[in-house]
């Protein structure tokens, strides 16, 4: 169940990292369609699986369910699983039904589970066929969200990943183009357009983008800027489509956002006095608001547990501004390539794992004692219950936190759990 | 999982593939619970799929007996490893591990959560009841009480209440199952005299088979209400032999006399739309009818399984009974039947405020607020106390309510105000145009002046007036809809 070994992975970094396989208390990659379906506005997604995932998006989404929102979950029922011509039968019944009551759709994402793909239900020749169907009104995509492929922001690689075939040809006369990568909150993508805009760099695009039907074009002159770690996927489908991806850190944090930003500059043949001149007062700003918070985090230990790979660039940025000291870094996977810039900024002796096997991490983690500990929320209770302090992860995912505006409340989410535990006193 | 969670010493091992954990925090997080649920997930991959399976769950099984030391194990497979053909309860039985196993099969393309949970608590009683342990026949009785698990509504508290019950009439509990029962406590659930099935979704199962084995009787009035609480009390002390006054006599029950009192008397009448499951459905019904003097205009449950009892309450009120577990049917039906209070689950409380309507929660599901941290029992007398509080609370007071006829035109009492303690944090109420606001008979058949009138109605009925007056129209066949059919319309329909 569980095979341990410490890998010397070749690198500049050379960390030693943890590989466990076990029992592993993650999300699977169905929850992606939670924040998806709020950026993407003119898509639905339907989730081809059994009432475990609708009620996991039921648990997830919260009071959203209520709101009519943009996904679903045709459920597979016992005589489903008989024949799988009925299945595709049942699925065109459902699809057509679907979108007879919501003509506004124009993007119909059918998302794979565990037991779609355990019965081996075809998404993709039902997306095809479904396709040429409603052609002209409604594009139809498929991409897997199951647990067995995927782990919880994996779904948004995957959900982007379907979208690259889609995307235009570049016109091979045009300039060089950015390309922003990764779903971002709206106030958030506003803030870098507006600070590429200033830097000179116009021709920007961003997947994905508000809406499907805007999708940006890509071609070799397409350089790729990716604000998640997350997308290894997405990232190998552009570059196939001939863009470069342009290493950064990613833009935690003023010297991260600073960095990130930087690793565009450069491609774009921007000089370092313009750059500085217009990043310097978000820069400054940023810094500001980390003081105040450097407080409260400075000298503390902090754990990461697996959940979305926003770990490690998280922990550098917690490190390297705040002064806090990670002890394990626990990722559910470890893209070397995409974190070149982040993983020799971890401080010596980070213990970095990927993968997990939870009840020996746990005994780590007790064993530790760090002062604040980054989990689900099937753990952070039964941790505050051992005395442990924690800080659910899925915040992290749910809240706007990149960027030079966002710097201080990304270090206040860490900050708060410390503070309240200073300030009860029941 | 509900089963094995409220259990002590007892693990699952499921088998499941990895995200399924998500289930985990609906009990760290909705109930709060300061440690993980007793279970095992074996969170396979895809690159697992294949024979790989079968050894994962053997080991998850190995790994959990060492670590966790349970007295006894439950088996199990989610959906998705259903589908895959690893026979769970097969693969522990080769293992040969040494505490007992109970294997559960529970088909969820077909089956539900109720379903599941009293399956598996049913057999668990079947698999580790010692059948040498007979009922004990001591003057003094002794009774099981059946059906309380974890993330259950109120199940906690409701166990506090019953025991003190059964302790006023002197009788002594021999167990609580599954809510705190270890494997080895249910080994002597045979030495009860009788059952109490608190719950008849998750223990009437087991409490028929332990009727069957040790011959137990079993008590299934569920003491919800006060009417319901005195036959529980008057049965409870039948089949123990002892004298129900001391129970009766209980001087913690307020709700007669709330209800009673003058305050009380605009409750008369109010329509009110009940769902949930089967058990609370039905006695919400009967305290809304006989106890509050409501009109029941609507009710219904989500659990087939026990629709009959909720189709014989629905004749008994004259309503027809909603069987269904689609939301958008129920939202369908309560905007039909112009309740002025919905009595639900979680899922009825966002519908009623999407239709500007006052709601009380009375069944699960439910979210986190409805595990609250004070006692809030549903059954027995503060039971009832609790409930007169919870339903009456959301509507608008009987003073208020002339208030706001009176004053309609102040701008207190505006509409853009609202009541001053419905539901404050609900979107303007622009957003929230009920949808039985759609007209009848399509486009603006109200003159002006009847328009304008019908703004002059406080709001929380005006949506019963307007749909009124419309089908008046539609009914005379009128044309248009002026001062005077309005007015007629509300003669014909004033009750």
């Amino acid at each position: 169940m569980s095979g341990v070994g410490i890998l010397e992975a070749p690198g500049a970094d050379c960390a030693p990292v943890l590989r466990e396989r076990g029992q592993r208390e993650v999300f699977c990659g169905l929850t992606g369609i939670v924040w998806l379906h709020r950026k993407v506005q003119d898509a639905f997604f339907l989730v081809v699986g059994s009432r475990t995932c609708a009620h996991l998006l039921q648990s997830a989404a919260g009071v959203m369910i209520f709101a009519e929102p943009r996904f679903a979950t045709a459920i597979i029922e016992e005589r489903d699983l008989a024949g799988m011509a009925d299945c595709h039968e049942e699925l065109d019944r459902v699809v057509d039904r679907l979108l007879a009551r919501r003509p506004e759709i124009r993007t119909l994402f059918l998302v794979g589970s565990c037991p779609s793909e355990v019965i081996k239900l075809d998404l993709s020749k039902a997306a095809e066929r479904l396709g040429t169907k409603h052609a002209g009104r409604t594009r139809i995509l498929n991409y897997s969200g199951s647990g067995i492929e995927t782990t919880f922001t994996e779904g948004e690689d995957a959900c982007l990943a379907s979208l690259v075939p889609e995307m235009p040809v570049a016109a091979s006369g045009e300039g060089p183009s950015l390309l922003l990568v990764g779903s971002l909150p709206d106030i958030v993508e506003d803030q870098f357009l507006r600070l590429f805009a200033e830097l000179g760099i116009e021709n920007i695009g961003c997947l994905p983008a508000r809406a499907v039907a805007d999708l940006p074009a890509v071609g070799t002159n397409t350089r790729i800027l990716l604000a998640q770690p997350f997308l290894g996927e997405t990232l190998s489908a552009l570059t196939g489509r001939g863009a470069v991806h342009l290493p950064a850190p990613f833009p935690f944090g003023a010297e991260g956002t600073t960095g990130w930003l930087k690793a565009a500059a450069d491609a774009f043949g921007l000089d370092d006095m313009q750059f500085n001149r217009v990043i310097a007062p978000g820069r400054e700003r940023a810094k500001r608001a980390l003081e105040r918070q450097r407080e409260r985090l400075d000298g503390k230990r902090i754990s990461f547990l697996p959940d979305s790979q926003l770990e490690i660039p998280l922990a550098r940025f917690l490190a390297t501004e705040c002064g806090m000291v990670p002890v394990e870094v626990g990722t559910p996977y470890l893209h070397r390539s995409i974190l070149a810039d982040e993983l020799p900024q971890l401080p010596r002796g980070t213990r970095i794992s990927e993968g997990q096997d939870v009840d020996k991490q746990l005994d780590r983690v007790r064993a530790d004692q760090p002062d604040l500990t980054v989990c689900g929320l099937g753990l952070a209770n039964p941790l505050e219950a051992e005395g442990l302090s924690t800080k659910w992860a899925i915040e992290l995912v749910f809240s706007p936190i990149h960027g030079f505006d966002q710097a201080g409340d990304l270090a206040e989410l860490f900050a708060r759990p410390l503070r309240r535990r200073d300030v009860l006193q029941v | 999982m509900r089963v094995a969670t409220a259990m002590e010493g007892m693990h699952y091992v499921l088998h499941a593939p990895q995200g399924d954990t998500y289930a985990d925090l609906l009990f760290t997080m909705i109930e709060r619970r300061g440690k993980r649920p007793p279970v095992t997930y074996t969170t396979f991959q895809a690159r697992d799929l294949g024979k790989d399976t079968a050894q994962l769950f053997q080991d998850a099984a190995r790994h959990a007996l060492e670590r966790f030391e349970p007295q006894a194990l439950l088996v199990g497979a989610s959906c998705t490893a259903e589908l895959i053909q690893d026979d769970p309860a097969g693969l522990a039985e080769a293992m040969r591990l040494p505490v007992p196993v109970v294997p559960l099969e529970l088909p969820s393309y077909q089956r539900k959560e109720c379903w599941g949970a009293s399956e598996t608590f049913y057999q668990i009683v079947r698999t580790l009841a010692d059948r040498d342990i007979t009922p004990r026949g001591d003057s003094v009785a002794l009774a099981n009480i059946l059906g309380p698990t974890a993330l259950g509504f109120r199940h906690r508290d409701d166990v506090r209440e019953v025991r003190a019950i059964l302790e006023t009439l002197g009788i002594e509990v021999n167990l609580v199952a599954p809510l705190g029962a270890s494997p080895a406590d249910i080994a002597r659930i045979g030495a009860a005299d009788f059952n109490v099935v608190l719950y008849p979704e998750t223990g009437d199962e087991a409490a028929r088979w332990l009727e069957r084995t040790f011959h137990q009787p079993a008590i299934r009035t569920v003491p919800i209400g006060i009417g319901a609480t005195e036959e529980f009390i008057r049965g409870v002390a039948a089949l123990a032999g002892v004298d129900p006054e001391p129970a009766l006599a209980d001087d913690q029950s307020r709700m007669p006399w709330w209800s009673r009192s003058v305050d009380s008397t605009y409750l008369t009448g109010k329509r009110v739309f009940i769902f949930g499951d089967a058990t609370h459905a039905v006695a919400a019904a009967r305290i809304a009818h006989e106890e509050l003097g409501f009109e029941v205009c609507g009710l219904g449950c989500y659990n087939r399984e026990f629709a009959r009892d909720v189709r014989a309450a629905a004749q008994q009120y004259g309503v027809d009974p909603l069987i269904t577990d689609d939301h958008l049917e129920v939202e369908e039906a309560i905007a039909a039947a112009q309740p002025e209070l919905v009595l639900g689950t979680q899922m009825e409380r966002h519908i009623a405020k999407r239709l500007g309507l006052p709601c009380a929660v009375i069944s699960s599901p439910v979210h986190v607020q409805d595990f609250p941290a004070r006692h809030s029992p549903q059954m027995g007398f503060e039971g009832a106390n609790v409930i007169f509080d919870t339903w009456v609370h959301p509507l608008v007071m009987g003073l208020e309510e002339h208030l706001l006829t009176m004053f309609r035109d102040d701008f207190e009492f505006s509409d853009d105000a609202g009541a001053s303690h419905l539901h404050a944090h609900a979107p303007k109420r622009t957003l929230a145009q009920p949808i039985a606001l759609e007209p009848v008979m399509g486009g603006s058949l109200w003159t002006d002046e009847a328009e304008a009138e019908l703004k002059k109605i406080p709001f929380f009925v005006r949506g019963k007036a307007r749909r009124n007056t419309e089908l008046f129209a539609a009914n005379e066949g009128r044309a248009q809809i002026d001062l005077e059919t309005l007015y007629d319309a509300k003669a014909h329909y004033a009750r």
